[in-house]
């Protein structure tokens, strides 16, 4: 298999956090089109290395480039599924107000979203399955539901790249479900997906390539390849014994 | 109707009418920001800040906002670039810091004479005292501060709501931050000769509280804030001359009235509605589909700086 053309690179990147070297010279290349697990347990940098994709934390050394251009220049198009627990859901805001934040970069500054944009944030509600709860404040959803917005909110933006921050902690069978079909969505459409989770059962039905870490980068390669116990072991250190049922 | 009347016979009564209207509204409107992003200490640090600058303008016989203009931008932006080291405890810092800056200002009128009662009317207002060019000058800080905070409003919304994202796509988070700070440090500063530095914080802070009880969404939230505000305003300055109390707290305190009446009566958040939810075994606002998991655990608290 040739490798296709990288959507995403990240060159020989770092993360300090203070004394702590939080990420070490992490490189991987993940084409478009491509779902990415980054897994490790706690503690092991996913958090860290979504967030500096995403601009949030300030890299000590190394290059992110998106379609070999720097992903700064570029950060209209990319989107954001934070973790739960990191949102505010006493937040003054319905389920269209959220979506509708995917649109901002496209409307621009000191212009409000227009007939336009509400059309997109609903349809992406209805293919999420929330069609016509758009006015329900956020807090009055189930948790599985509270990641859907999010996602339609990723959907509006027309992203090159969906960062998910632990996107299945407290999600159950159905939500899950709708959540696969939306990650192959956009797959689909070209996009690159990276999904930071510890959640090893969802790795191998959700993902194309594997990034395994734990601090400095274990393994990277295609999930069939690179999903091996030797490299969750390495990853994992002694709690290996739960992975067994891995081939 | 005399109660009503009377008292604007008095010029100095019907400019402190304008003048409290106005500060309500610009207070109702900011103030949202500052309760959803969690901001009141910061903003009682810039009201404590900008003492110095009240002072030093008072002394030199200028109108009190340019020093604490001067002051309140300063802090402002000293707060922010202090938000964003993440080294040391951000809250001791502006704590130890903007006391202190407070503390320089008292020792600085003390030299003067007349001490007492000026510090009382610095540290308190003196709304009844305002001016006709005061009224312009708030009213044109109003129109500004109001006008960007309005023109912004998705970007500050959409980075009080969830910052990450906003940096994800790529906003400047650091320099919209700094811009909140200095719309929230100008709106304490105009609004300082109507309650003074030591109550300034109620008049940002109460009214959207009681709003946020009141609503779920953020455009209503806003527009009941600054109606509870104006109306706490207006209704407080007539209870002051009419019981002869001290007008700044009359205010405060009209304000806080309305909040613990909205903390009562709310539709979805107040105590009746929650007593009555479990009086019938119903929450309110939760209609999960069948086999839907319950709700998760709730978020943290509004997006720190």
């Amino acid at each position: 298999m040739t490798a296709p053309a990288a959507r995403l690179e990240i060159d020989s990147l770092s993360v300090r956090y203070g004394a702590n070297l939080a990420l070490a010279d992490i490189s991987a290349a993940m084409p478009p089109g491509t779902v990415t697990g980054l897994i490790g347990p706690n503690g092991s940098g996913k958090s860290t290395l979504l967030k500096a994709i995403a601009g949030v934390l300030r890299p000590e050394s190394g290059v992110i480039t998106l379609d070999g251009r720097p992903i700064e220049e570029q950060r209209a198009r990319v989107a954001f599924v934070p973790q739960r627990e990191e949102v505010n859901w006493d937040f003054p805001v319905t389920a269209r107000d959220v979506v509708l934040m995917g649109r901002y970069r496209s409307i621009g500054w000191l212009r409000r979203p227009g007939r336009e944009d509400r059309c997109l944030a609903e349809a992406a509600l209805e293919r999420l399955g929330l069609a016509g709860m758009g006015d329900r404040h956020i807090s009055q959803f189930s948790g599985g539901q509270q990641q859907r917005v999010f996602l339609a909110r990723a959907m509006v933006q027309d992203p090159k790249v969906v960062l998910l921050d632990e996107p299945f902690t407290g999600v159950d069978v159905h939500n899950r479900a709708v959540f696969h079909q939306a990650i192959r969505e956009f797959a689909a459409q070209g996009v690159t997906v990276l999904i930071a989770t510890h959640d090893l059962s969802e790795v191998q039905a959700t993902t194309d390539y594997v990034l395994c870490l734990n601090r400095r980068m274990i393994a990277f390669g295609p999930t069939a390849s690179a999903y091996t116990i030797e490299n969750l072991r390495a990853t994992f250190g002694g709690q290996v014994a739960v992975f067994e049922t891995v081939s | 109707m005399n109660w009503l009347t009377d008292p604007l016979q008095y010029p100095f009564m019907q400019r402190a009418l304008i003048e409290v209207a106005i500060i309500g509204a610009l207070c109702g409107l900011v103030g949202c920001f500052v309760v959803l992003r969690g901001l009141a200490f910061i903003g009682d640090a810039l009201a404590h800040a900008v003492f110095p600058g009240v002072v030093l303008s008072y002394i030199a016989g200028r109108s009190i906002l340019i020093g604490a203009f001067v002051f309140g931008s300063l802090t402002a932006i000293g707060i922010g670039l202090l938000s964003r080291s993440r080294r040391v405890t951000e809250d001791s810092a502006i704590g130890v810091v903007f006391v202190s800056f407070f503390a320089v200002g008292v020792v600085i009128l003390s030299r003067e004479g007349g001490f007492r009662q000026d510090l009382s009317s610095l540290l308190f207002g003196n709304i009844l005292g305002v001016s006709r060019n005061d009224v312009v000058a708030t009213l044109l800080v109003a129109i500004v501060v109001g006008g960007v905070l309005l023109a912004l409003l998705k970007e500050f919304t959409l980075i009080a709501f969830d910052p990450t994202m906003a940096r994800a796509a790529g906003y400047p988070v650091f320099a919209l931050d700094i811009l909140l700070l200095l719309l929230v440090s100008a709106t304490i500063v105009v609004s300082l000769q109507t309650v003074g530095n030591i109550l300034i914080l109620a008049l940002v802070v109460t009214p959207p509280a009681a709003a946020r009880l009141l609503t779920d969404r953020l455009g209503r939230m806003m527009l009941a804030s600054v109606a509870i505000a104006i109306a706490s305003g207006v209704a407080g300055l007539y209870i002051s001359y009419h019981a002869a109390t001290a007008t700044g707290a009359t205010i405060v305190l009209t304000a806080t009235a309305a909040f613990l009446v909205s903390l009562v009566v709310a539709p979805n958040h107040g105590l009746l509605a929650n007593y009555r939810q479990s009086r019938s075994g119903h929450h309110h606002a939760h209609h999960y589909h069948a086999g839907e998991e319950v709700e998760g655990p709730r978020g943290h608290g509004p997006q720190p700086l």
